[in-house]
């Protein structure tokens, strides 16, 4: 069966868009082409600086035939019905049948399509297409017409078994010529299938692929850095971006001059990436960062890239330069006397001044310090100093280097080495790859900063929304568990309201990847005096062994029923059972034995949860498994006698409340 | 393909090549700006439906960039060298890469790229989407297709193209110090403006008296407002629009303006500018109906 091939030539497509923009293609023309009838046997979408591709391979050259009956106004109907109706389906009143219904006669049409030729429905297909693709940003350039793409459109390569598809989009007419690299290549392509369109761009020096492009970076480093006793730095974000900045990447190898290696090597590496998208490289042997970078280049040149190398080792020498005297001038105030500075920064307009802040972490880290058993001096101190750093010349330029700077500036004025890692692991875990402090005063400045901004924010009514997190709360809410968790640190988070249930929607996304069923941590939670996520994740974990095992699943399903049975039951009588059991009113053995079981465990499971020994908690409550299963099968709760039923019911009631003190069952799925 | 050798050598370059391809070549605007995008040549022509083509070279002040003349490239004065094609024509891009080859830069040799980079001037209520053009990993050029200014949408869309030109400069002839450029055959860069980069980082930074900078900014705007109302006058309204975003940027320099207070002032700025771009469309160069007599209107 035959082939599609198009492509979509423009000015240079932003890296970060390109991906998703062939993504969205594919998506959208999927999904017009089924909706067609069109079935194919394989799809493919390549992006790159200049243009988007998508391959459709057998794609019938038909639409498929058809049929479809529409039921029209009665016969007696007005005219205006009947007209409404001939101009709808585009039929003239002879051509329409009559139906007999049972609510009298109407008229009947019935069209048949005959299926269209794909290049017909092709030709309407892509101008649709295309005015729909949703790029993040997009412009107009042509005058008086709204269309928009995401640079000028140039060219549109459209064929379909080798011929073209006739279409338009933005006054652009559809044809078989593409274009290849901007300087490597001249003059148009014509292309008839995409066969040949792969092989002539790569004739022409395009790499079609972003992901062939990345793979041909990736290699070629790693192959030029071992040449010289070196490795790449792996960086797969930036990979990502220069794959979409070259349509024939060629990796080059520049040096750092000696003048800049004991600048810190993280400033080195973020002022190459960010301004000049380098790859850093390392000795493998030390890891230490080497004085060599790799560049990716769009361009082969006769000078084998001498040219290229000179003046991006010379563009480098200026940018280091600028990052070097940053770094000199920082030193020369104490992070110390920067704190004062920060009353000039606003953190937010609610939140007033990091200044401010930084007094409120200040506190709190002490508070916290205390608690987990931290030195408070230090923990206090890391805080006076955490966010001093935003003043520097470095952070200025570098924010993302913010806590990385003030370890630097801190060790440099000789601080305690705890307050310095301090200083830089507060803003830790910054993302859920990256690791969690775990210096007893690091985790103290953490907690305190992120507490802070958590509780701040909540107060100030600027909580997250299902679309938006501009604070990261979401992140800051992760770290705390987080770092809790890992540590296995006692700490009763002491929030409440709002921002405790927030706690608890992230505690579910955090544990859900290992495997920790929500609704547990919903039916721990629910008793609403769990505010240590140690302790509840340890009741949680012992819940969900106990029902997996065969006495904890047949107790649920026995709470289940008790539950239900009381559900219905106070809802007759209108009231709850929650009083006393009264023994001399049971009769059957089998109440009996489940009164005494459950005093039993009622007596045991309190002590054991206060002592934390959840395991023994549960095995409490497995010892009531025969108990109810034994009362359900011999006992008809809904007595004839009142006193006995209510006795039945508040014994019913009191088995609930007992398996309370674990958890809510209620909320316990299954 | 000689290499423009020395720094008026580039700027002549460049003037003759885009008077080839049909810009008239202006002069710069006699007023303090921060970018030649402020030249009414851009701001203001870059609205209405008359199609333009301008080249010029603009002098151009950032007062907080001074750094006494001690950086090997930042300068608070400086040359911006820009071009307004309206509307863009579809080979802007290859008009462009053509001046490269004029001052000497071969594409076949060096590695040159469109990067992302989207233009924003908040003072202008401009906007718009382009790329940084990057010779080797370094910026030579902005690049920039229009899509608001004044807050007002441009139609015809026109390409804005500005090369700084000491940065270029710098580039060709292979100088790392911004005052060693060669200026001509005689003079160094840093005999024409060192000395002008050290008294004026002393101005921006300490002398400025800021309580007459705060004046002329509320004289600027309080003037600027009345040329909008009665009879309206566009173009001087306009200068006292770029008067209070000088004064501004001065302020800024000294470190007088406080961060909510900046957006604030950048706000008044901006609508000063939209009510000026709002009377120029009213005016014969402006409005969408050509009123100035000239000869295709007969």
């Amino acid at each position: 069966m035959p082939d599609f091939l198009l492509e979509l030539f423009s000015e240079e497509i932003p890296a970060r868009m390109q991906v998703g923009a062939a993504k969205d293609l594919e998506r959208l023309m999927v999904g017009m082409l089924t909706d067609r009838g069109f079935l194919f046997e394989g799809i493919k979408a390549f992006s790159g600086p200049r243009r988007l591709t998508l391959a459709i391979m057998g794609l019938p050259a038909e639409q498929k035939d058809v049929r479809e009956e529409l039921k029209g106004p009665r016969v007696d109907a007005p005219q205006a019905a009947l007209d409404g109706f001939l101009k709808k389906t585009g039929l003239t009143k002879d051509q329409l049948k009559v139906e007999t219904t049972p609510k009298g006669d109407v008229y009947m049409a019935v069209i048949e399509r005959k299926g269209r030729a794909a290049p017909l429905v092709l030709g309407e297909i892509i101008p649709e297409v295309m005015g729909k693709l949703p790029w993040p940003k997009s412009m107009r350039w042509k005058a008086g017409d709204p269309v928009r793409w995401v640079r000028p459109l140039h060219s549109i390569l459209a064929t379909f078994d080798g011929e073209v598809v006739p279409c338009a989009f933005a006054g652009i007419k559809s044809g078989n010529t593409t274009r290849g690299h901007r300087f490597l290549s001249s003059g148009e392509i014509v292309v008839r299938r995409f066969e040949d369109y792969e092989a002539a761009l790569k004739k022409a020096h395009v790499v079609l692929d972003a992901a062939e492009r990345a793979e041909i970076i990736s290699n070629d480093i790693k192959q030029k850095a071992f040449a010289l006793g070196l490795e790449p730095i792996d960086d797969v974000g930036l990979l990502a971006e220069v794959s979409g900045l070259a349509e024939w990447p060629v990796v080059l190898i520049g040096t750092i001059q000696d003048e800049f290696m004991d600048v810190p090597a993280e400033i080195l590496q973020t002022s190459m990436r960010t301004h000049q998208k380098y790859f850093s490289l390392r000795d493998p042997k030390t890891g230490k960062m080497a004085n060599r970078f790799a560049l990716v280049a769009n361009m082969l040149t006769k000078d084998g890239g001498k040219e290229i190398v000179a003046g991006n080792e010379r563009v480098l020498r200026a940018r280091l330069s600028d990052a070097k005297f940053f770094w000199d001038e920082d030193r020369k105030h104490s992070l110390d006397s920067r704190v004062e500075k920060l009353r000039g920064i606003v953190f937010h307009a609610k939140l007033g001044t990091q200044f401010e802040r930084v007094e409120r972490i200040e506190k709190l880290a002490g508070d916290i310090a205390a608690k987990i058993g931290a030195d408070v001096t230090k923990a206090k101190r890391a805080a006076h100093l955490a966010k001093a750093d935003l003043t520097t010349g470095v952070v200025g330029e570098f924010p993302e280097l913010q806590g990385v700077m003030g370890r630097y500036y801190a060790q440099h004025d000789k601080e305690d080495a705890a307050v310095a890692d301090a200083v830089r692991d507060h803003y830790k875990p910054v993302g859920p790859s990256d690791a969690v402090p775990t210096e007893k005063v690091s985790i103290a400045v953490a907690l305190a900063d992120k507490l802070d901004a958590l509780t701040g924010f909540f107060a100030a009514g600027e909580k997250p929304t299902g679309s938006g997190d501009p604070f990261a709360l979401r992140r800051a809410a992760l770290g705390i568990i987080r770092i809790l968790l890992e540590n296995k640190l006692r700490f009763p988070l002491a929030v409440s309201g709002d921002l405790l249930t927030f706690f608890a929607d992230r505690l579910k996304v955090a544990l859900k990847e290992k495997g920790v069923r929500h609704d547990l941590i919903d039916a721990v939670f629910s008793l609403g005096h769990e505010d240590d996520l140690v302790r509840l994740v340890a009741r949680v974990e012992a819940l969900q062994a106990f029902l997996k095992s065969d006495d904890g699943a047949n107790l649920l399903a026995g709470y289940k029923r008790a539950a239900n049975i009381l559900k219905a039951e106070e809802k007759k009588d209108n009231k709850t059972f929650t009083s006393e059991v009264l023994e001399g009113h049971l009769s059957e053995s089998s109440e009996k034995a489940l009164f005494a079981a459950l005093g039993k465990a009622k007596g045991a499971i309190k002590p054991a949860l206060e002592k934390e020994d959840f395991a023994a908690a549960m095995q409490q409550m497995a010892a009531l498994r025969t108990p109810v299963d034994a009362f359900f099968d011999g006992v008809k709760v809904n007595a004839d006698e009142k006193q006995v039923r209510e006795n039945r019911l508040n014994l019913l009631a009191s088995l609930r409340a007992t398996l309370h003190q674990v958890a809510d069952f209620s909320r316990i799925e299954g | 393909m000689a290499k423009a050798r020395t720094f008026q050598d580039l700027i002549l370059t460049l003037q003759s090549y885009w008077a080839q391809h049909g810009c008239l070549i202006l002069q710069p605007y006699d007023d303090q700006m921060g970018a030649g995008t402020f030249h009414p040549a851009t701001t203001l022509r870059a609205l209405g439906p008359r199609p333009w083509n301008a080249a010029f070279v603009q002098p151009s002040r950032r007062p907080s960039d001074g750094r006494y003349g001690e950086n090997p490239n930042r300068l608070q004065h400086y040359y911006q060298y820009q071009v307004i094609l309206k509307p863009a024509p579809a080979n802007v891009q290859e008009l462009y890469l053509g001046s490269i080859r004029a001052i000497g830069l071969d594409p076949d040799l060096h590695d040159i790229r469109f990067v992302e980079d989207d233009w924003e001037s908040p003072t202008l209520g401009a906007a718009g989407l382009g790329w940084e053009v990057w010779c080797d990993g370094m910026e030579i050029t902005q690049f920039t297709y229009f899509q608001q200014v004044g807050g007002i949408e441009c139609d015809p869309v026109c390409a804005e193209i500005t090369y700084g030109l000491e940065r270029l400069a710098m580039y060709v002839q292979n100088v790392e110090f911004v005052y060693d450029l060669a200026f001509n055959e005689q003079f160094r860069y840093g005999e024409v403006f060192h000395q002008n980069e050290q008294e004026f980082s002393a101005y921006n930074f300490e002398r400025a008296d800021t309580e007459i900078l705060f004046q002329h900014f509320k004289d600027a705007e309080k003037q600027c407002r009345e040329l909008l109302t009665g009879k309206k006058l566009a173009l001087p309204a306009y200068d006292q629009c770029i008067k209070a975003s000088h004064a501004f940027n001065l302020l800024d320099a000294r470190g007088v303006i406080s961060v909510t207070e900046r957006a604030a002032y950048i706000g008044r700025v901006r609508a000063l500018a939209q009510a000026c771009c709002e009377a120029w469309l009213e005016t014969p160069m402006g409005a969408y109906t050509p009123r100035y007599p000239s000869k295709e209107v007969g």
